[in-house]
């Protein structure tokens, strides 16, 4: 099979206001094996100024994956769900909700607001690192992501 | 659910999925018609269970997957339902299309077998242990 030569870095933007989790999350991606850098916002205002491009992040770039916390300051992870999959130039962004709620609520609502899946943090650290690791897994190695702004090599 | 037009591919993604250890059901329809007449519940579907998860091919006769897929995420009783593509297009329009039609996820089938089982049980660790799915 024919694999694209040029190695891309991830970008993911992690969308957490627990100080704890963030680090965890962060030493997760930083032992992959996969090339990633992430960016951190924590709290939901932020989230879309960074998606948006606006303001202090004018020259971060379009992230290729979004984990997005619920119970967010200032602007909860519902309505930055929201904003994003109804604007037509971030909607194609895959956005995993990663929180601490196992409300059946919580979990409907999601899908049917188009969050890419769902996933309720677990409280022991080794799995919650596991599950990092399985997120940048299968949305890096299994899944095609949309490629955006990037054109293919010709 | 499996929508898959190919025999074969069917009977291999099957199989892939008993090899893991099946704690579910697979429900295989084979065209897009018959997808959305399962989904609904129509006709001979009447009595059809409401699936955990589709996996959609989208090259399908009667009703492409591009379809199906619009129609599930614009219906307010399917759209919380999550949908995998999985096709062998590897072509860019495809999955730009399928993110912007809010597919879950997208998925290149392998035309390797050894591959597609990997990619099968990659998809069920997922979906089935580490993700939320809507009760």
């Amino acid at each position: 099979m024919n694999h694209e030569a040029k190695i891309k870095l991830a970008d993911i933007l992690l969308v957490e206001d627990n100080p704890g989790d963030v680090r965890l999350a962060r030493e997760a991606l930083k032992e992959s094996k996969l090339l990633n850098k992430l960016y951190e916002v924590d709290d939901g205002m932020k989230a879309m100024a960074f998606l948006r491009q606006e303001g202090g992040y004018a020259d971060m770039p379009r992230p290729d994956l979004v984990l997005l916390d619920l119970n967010l300051p200032r602007k909860n992870g519902r309505e930055v769900l929201a904003e994003i999959k109804t604007d037509e130039t971030l909607k194609r962004i895959p956005v995993v909700i990663l929180t601490v709620s196992r409300a059946e609520e919580d979990v409907l609502k999601s899908y049917n607001l188009h969050a890419n899946c769902y996933i309720s943090k677990p409280f022991d650290m080794e799995q919650f690192v596991k599950v990092v690791r399985s997120i940048e897994d299968f949305w890096f190695s299994i899944v095609r992501l949309p490629a955006g702004d990037t054109k293919d090599e010709g | 659910m499996l929508v898959e037009d190919n025999p074969g591919d069917a009977k291999l993604a099957l199989e892939a999925l008993k090899v893991g250890r099946l704690r579910y059901e697979v429900h295989v329809v084979e065209d897009g018609e018959q997808a959305i007449n399962f989904l609904r519940r129509e006709g001979e579907y009447a009595d059809a269970p409401r699936p955990d998860l589709i996996l959609l091919d989208f090259n399908l006769p009667k009703k492409n997957g591009r379809q199906v897929l619009a129609e599930i995420k614009e219906d307010e009783n399917l759209k919380y339902i999550p949908v995998m593509v999985f096709t062998v297009s590897k072509a860019e329009e495809d999955v730009l299309r399928a993110y912007d039609l809010r597919a879950n996820c997208f998925i290149t089938k392998p035309s390797e077998i050894e591959q597609l089982f990997k990619i099968v049980k990659s998809i069920e660790d997922f979906w089935l242990n580490i993700v939320k799915l809507p009760a």
